[in-house]
């Protein structure tokens, strides 16, 4: 290993230990998935722990997208809109099962699944999921920040 | 006034355009004709003694499927009626074959009814003639057809952005 490399190597590891613990999500909610996101966001649960505590009500602020419920193709255009107006690097986490898969909304208003719309970083499956599942896929998500090799 | 009074007094005033009326556990319900539907609406609202002033919900059904039902006009649109004044209801129900299917527009009498047509219209595909502007409600300008339709294929697909599923 060439000492540039060593550098850079040990600057990814320290970029992002700082990125994991800075998470500002932008919460996108559509459905009923929000209350559990915001059972989350309380005090039981504290996603501040985690440094993911301080929800950003712009695109433009936000790192992570999460989106929380059921999106219809209606909705959909919007959701890219969204997605496309946050700034690099982003991340995506698909909360519950509805923006998984689609859930058990097999009809003609329901997209199924997100990632036909979007790249998504992180599946969180449930109906709605629990905290712990939601506290998991946040810890997946740090993992898959924390790992990312940077481009100079 | 109860149920089976109301329904008599429908039946007096509109006997030859009341095709049926049916009283199922103390819903009363009066089936009219097209033709009537304006006069009957408007007599439930301004007549003193039935005073219908609001227009609780508007709705269609389809019959395509229904057992018994195949042959006979596709569609009902329901209306359910509901009076301040007494406390009681009445529920309105007017057939429409497929190829026709238009019925005059609820909007003069109770502004309300605005949203609930487009509903209908959206998802069945019945017609309102006098309606001010019958534009979908709940799905989109491009979508094609009408979902709540019963040979609207389950599965049918129409996404805005992003591939079909």
């Amino acid at each position: 290993m060439g000492v540039g490399s060593f550098f850079t190597s040990k600057l990814d590891e320290a970029i992002g230990w700082a990125r994991k613990y800075s998470i500002f999500q932008y919460p996108f909610v559509t459905a009923c998935c929000g209350m559990e996101y915001m059972a989350v966001a309380c005090s039981h649960y504290d996603i501040d722990r985690f440094g993911a505590g301080l929800p950003r009500f712009s695109p433009r602020q936000a790192d992570v997208l999460f989106v929380v419920g059921t999106i219809s193709h209606k909705m959909a255009p919007v959701l890219k809109r969204v997605y496309d107006q946050m700034t690099e690097p982003k991340w995506v986490v698909a909360f519950g099962v509805c923006t998984c898969t689609g859930g058990f909304y097999n009809n003609y208003a329901t997209v199924q699944g997100i990632d036909t719309i979007i790249p998504v970083d992180i599946y969180i499956p449930g109906c709605p999921p629990r905290p712990e599942s939601v506290l998991d896929g946040l810890m997946k998500l740090q993992d898959k920040i924390a790992a990312q090799v940077q481009r100079y | 006034m109860d149920g089976a009074a109301i329904l008599a007094e429908i039946d007096r005033r509109f006997g030859a355009d009341v095709v049926e009326t049916h009283d199922h556990r103390g819903d009363h319900t009066a089936v009219v004709t097209r033709a009537a539907l304006p006069r009957v609406l408007a007599t439930c609202r301004d007549e003193p003694s039935l005073a219908f002033d609001v227009l609780m919900d508007l709705t269609a059904v389809d019959y395509l499927t229904y057992p018994g039902r195949e042959d006979g006009p596709r569609f009902e649109v329901v209306y359910h009626l509901y009076s301040i004044a007494h406390g009681h209801r009445l529920r309105v129900k007017v057939r429409v074959d497929e190829a026709d299917a238009v019925v005059p527009s609820a909007v003069p009498l109770w502004p309300i009814a605005d949203w609930f047509e487009r509903e209908v219209w959206d998802m069945f595909g019945v017609r309102f003639s006098g309606h001010p502007g019958l534009r979908r409600l709940l799905m989109y300008e491009e979508f094609v057809g009408h979902p709540l339709r019963k040979d609207y294929p389950i599965d049918r697909r129409q996404p805005l952005i992003g591939p079909a599923i």
